[in-house]
């Protein structure tokens, strides 16, 4: 239980009850309420949905490995980065660290049984696999090729794919969105435990209540949005058609006024990971939690008042675009400030390498990279000249992959022992991190050379002198993939025959680290009283975490050795 | 089910079980405002762009039928309001009649809107093949239109015609209009549905005795679900009905 | 912090914003008939406003909610303000086409 101790095998035992064993059968799985399994059973859908879209950007990669592109017409082409785009944002980006990481640990971190709805929560599940049926059978029924933007009037009434399916999948999946973020909002708000005030909350917890205030004002209009351009679709109504007066730039507002903050609800979650990680690891408290958490709601406030910048080349007056872009520079400074407190955390610290830490460093870096030539982007006379190239898509992957993907991953590697009761092997696992972390960078890093050098997006063909360039993409790509097939592997593996973990194996601070390796069903033996301040690693004798040493002469924590 | 006032797993008192339930509510409805925002949305900008065809097309309305379902839907929240009155008073037998009677205006509203729409299908206004804004003017007879009201039609819409430069793009932008008025007024009205669906669900509780004094969130939250879809009418009635009738 | 469990609302009062409200009804249908000019929208939506702010106060108890409560309706607000609004500031800023009705869309009426 303490700390301090190493989980060398042995040590522990699972707990005799917790929420995998507590019943058994399909029956108890499908129609459970228990936030950590349908969390779980999150995890199985969205990594399904992962290499969907994986599967589709290997593709990409292979066809783009010759100028003149050979492996598929230029109209699949078309279907193959749309349907790559819709199944990683709508059904892995945007559900993967809030169905997951966020409906296991968030009744935790507050110290509640539950969530406030958890046959809400179940139903949340439900919707999203029928609406991933439906963008699945589109797949299947002749694609999509419409660009993940549906711009019309090509999605509305010129593409001959099946866009009406997919339409309605992505407008069901987003009530299961609307409805995590209700549930998440409202424990927060209602079902925290005596004493955890709200700046005592985990980080993590402010990230998911920020990413839950975008959830519920966005997505709305994200569904509205696709529920005309569908009526357009199937009875010709005429909103965004110019033949009858409709608009195409109505549909871009009505569009881009969710999807940029749905840029925000992938990578807030992430960051609430990020604030975990690294005080566990660096053996201290978090430098400025108060603006971290202020920072979160900054980021999903602002967020919303710069959609336009999507939206710069299609006529806007100068002095409009000039107001977003100056927006939408402001929307980095809580992003600036978090990537300065977790640097700060970092200044002397006792810092350990454990595979969650490397992939908290990598995002740190990464994410900086993307959010930095998001800047770029932002800059009118540069933007002429960027948008719609290969920039753009580096940008936006440095962030969603570089930063969403591998918060993601490293949180599933930071709470594994708690999702489990087991520990991965410590020794692939670092080497899974860097073998993902050089295959990024090789796969996009040129990307911002060729859309700096002109390549534009959405091409099935590229000149020659481009080539080079599109190979060591590729070549990134495939070390990529060695990258995330290898944690899926000994994660599945570790869930058998890995250590058995404890309470508390790295040691950290929060309300999840005091339950049992899994967890009971109901969390806790009985409602925790909070009285201690977040990322205290000093004054934690019921962690076995005491004695007023300075933060520098702790011991490193470790997992496994 | 749950009888009257027990406690749900995941709480620990019945005071946070009801907070929650509020609050749910509460935000579900913040999520419904900019849902209908969305096509509110579409109409502001349109409307901005063809205010005459807008005009012309929102005379098409039968008014009479729009502000009694205006009343018939203010009367359903007057009820609606009742019922959770009685709920709080423990006046169970009332809290059924309420619920009924917000049920039943619910349906004359529906009624009258499925008779609005058969006009429409008549006079040849459904957006797609066959719309012609110019249909009853020149067929007054099948619209059971005639002298003065015929007359304002027909010079409403000639001096339409000259406004957006030709007929074809006045009958496209009032297509625009209806397509728009099908989709805010079909989205109201189903959500109408789905309110009396809930309405249904609380009356046969009700009759169980389910809702008291200590016990009548669900009664509530109804109540606020009916009387956001009341608002959403209060200002679909003015934009879509009340556009134009001072220039008739 | 307790919802409105404790405060029951007087059925007069009710009796008195269902008047209210069909009063107000019966204005702005009335005012439709008069020619304001550009302001007949603002009368409408002004008239619409408070027979709304009436339904929230008082039908949906919320006079009587609590801080929290009232914060999330007003926030709702606020963000449909922000889409209207900066979608509005886009479009009323853009340079003006020469008219569209000059070049009739392609579509043709069919009489039946």
């Amino acid at each position: 239980m303490s700390g301090t101790q190493t989980s060398t095998g042995g040590e522990f035992k699972l707990p005799r009850e917790h929420y995998l064993n507590a019943t058994y059968g399909i029956r108890s799985w499908l129609l459970t309420t228990d936030h950590k399994r349908i969390a779980l059973l999150y995890l199985a859908s969205v990594t399904f949905f992962f290499f969907v879209g994986g599967i589709f950007a290997t593709l990409i990669r292979i066809h783009l490995l010759t100028p003149a592109g050979y492996l598929v017409t230029p109209e699949t082409y078309n279907k193959l980065f749309t349907m790559h785009g819709v199944a990683m944002i709508f059904f892995f980006l945007i559900p993967s660290i809030p169905a997951v990481l966020g409906n296991f640990l968030i009744p935790i971190m507050v110290g509640a049984k539950d969530l406030a709805f958890p046959k809400i929560n179940l139903l949340s599940w439900y919707i999203y696999l029928v609406g991933g049926s439906f963008v699945l059978y589109s797949f299947a029924t002749g694609g999509l090729d419409t660009g993940w933007t549906f711009y019309t009037p090509l999605s509305s009434i010129y593409s001959n794919s099946a866009v009406t399916p997919a339409v309605i999948g992505i407008f069901i999946n987003g009530f299961s969105s609307i409805l995590t973020g209700l549930n998440f909002l409202v424990t927060v708000h209602t079902m925290r435990a005596p004493g955890m005030t709200w700046f005592r909350l985990p980080l993590f917890v402010w990230a998911h209540y920020a990413t839950s205030l975008i959830m519920i004002l966005g997505t709305p209009v994200i569904a509205i949005t696709l529920l005309l351009a569908g009526l357009e679709r199937m009875f010709h109504f005429g909103f965004f058609n110019p033949a009858y007066g409709g608009d195409p730039i109505l549909f871009q507002h009505l569009f881009w006024f969710y999807s940029h903050p749905a840029v925000y609800i992938m990578i807030l979650p992430a960051m609430g990971v990020i604030s975990e990680i690294i005080p566990t690891f660096v053996r201290k408290p978090i430098f400025g939690y108060s603006f971290i958490a202020a920072s979160s709601i900054g980021i999903a406030v602002i967020g919303f008042i710069v959609w336009a910048h999507h939206m710069f080349l299609t006529g806007e007056a100068t002095y409009a675009a000039i107001a977003f872009s100056f927006l939408s520079y402001l929307v980095a400074i809580p992003s600036a400030v978090k990537v300065f407190n977790w640097t700060s955390t970092l200044y002397k610290g006792s810092i350990s390498w454990d595979t969650p830490m490397l992939y908290a460093l990598g995002f740190i870096g990464l994410f900086t990279i993307g959010g930095l030539t998001g800047l770029f982007l932002a800059c009118l006379g540069l933007d002429i000249h960027l948008h719609d190239t290969y920039f753009v898509i580096a940008h936006f992957h440095y962030i969603m992959v570089g930063g969403a993907v591998m918060g993601y991953v490293g949180g599933l590697h930071f709470w594994w022992p708690k999702i489990t009761g087991r520990l991965y092997p410590e020794f692939l696992a670092r080497a899974a991190a860097i073998i993902l972390f050089v295959g990024f960078n090789l796969t996009f890093f040129p990307q911002f050379i060729l859309g700096g050098l002109g390549m534009p997006r959405r091409y099935h063909n590229y000149p020659p002198e481009f080539q080079v360039l599109n190979v060591m993409s590729t070549a990134g790509a495939s070390i990529l993939a060695i990258g995330y097939l290898l944690p899926m592997i000994y994660l599945t593996w570790s869930m058998r025959y890995g250590k058995i973990a404890g309470p508390n194996p790295w040691p950290s601070t929060g309300l999840e680290w005091k339950t049992d390796s899994p967890p009971l069903t109901e969390n806790f033996h009985e409602t925790p009283v909070v009285d201690w301040e977040p990322y205290d690693f000093v004054h934690r004798p019921d962690l076995g975490l005491s004695g007023a040493k300075a933060p520098g002469k702790l011991a490193p924590a470790h997992g496994d050795d | 089910m749950h009888r009257t006032g027990e406690l749900f797993g995941q709480y620990r008192t019945l005071e946070q079980q009801k907070e929650t339930a509020s609050l749910g509510m509460w935000i579900f409805l913040v999520q419904e405002i900019l849902f209908f925002g969305g096509i509110f949305l579409a109409y502001t900008i349109n409307r901005h762009s063809y205010p005459t065809a807008f005009g012309i097309a929102g005379n098409m309305l039968s008014l009479p039928l729009g502000a009694a379902n205006t009343v018939v839907l203010i009367a359903s929240s007057f009820t609606m309001a009742m019922s959770v009155w009685s709920a709080q008073t423990s006046r169970k037998a009332l809290v059924t009649i309420s619920l009924i009677a917000t049920l039943l205006l619910g349906g004359v509203f529906l009624g009258v809107k499925v008779k609005e729409y058969k006009d429409k299908f008549d006079h040849h206004l459904i957006p797609g093949h066959g719309f012609d804004i110019t249909y009853c003017s020149r067929n007054p007879a099948a619209c059971h239109l005639e002298g003065k009201e015929l007359s304002n039609e027909v010079e409403e819409i000639e001096s339409g015609i000259k406004a957006e430069g030709g007929e074809t793009a006045l009958n496209a932008h009032a297509q625009l209009y209806f397509s728009l008025y099908f989709g805010m007024t079909g989205l109201h009205a189903l959500h109408m549905i789905i309110g009396a669906g809930l309405l249904l669900w609380l009356i046969l509780e009700s009759r169980k005795g389910r809702y008291d004094a200590n016990y009548n969130t669900p009664v509530e939250n109804v109540g606020l679900y009916w009387h956001f879809v009341d608002i959403v009418w209060i200002f679909l009635f003015p934009l879509l009905y009340l556009i134009n009738r001072h220039l008739v | 912090m307790s919802e409105n469990e404790h405060h029951v609302v007087s059925p007069l009062l009710y009796l008195g914003i269902l008047c209210a409200l069909l009063i107000f009804t019966g204005i702005t249908v009335w005012a439709a008939y008069q020619n304001f000019g550009p302001f007949n929208i603002v009368i409408a939506l002004l008239i619409a406003t408070i027979k709304m702010s009436l339904v929230i106060l008082f039908f949906m108890h919320g006079k009587y909610s609590p801080r929290r409560t009232q914060l999330v309706i007003i926030s709702g607000f606020f963000w449909l303000a922000i889409m209207l609004g900066l979608t509005l500031a886009d479009y009323t800023t853009r340079h003006p086409e020469p008219s569209r009705s000059a070049n009739p869309p392609a579509i043709a009426i069919h009489r039946a």
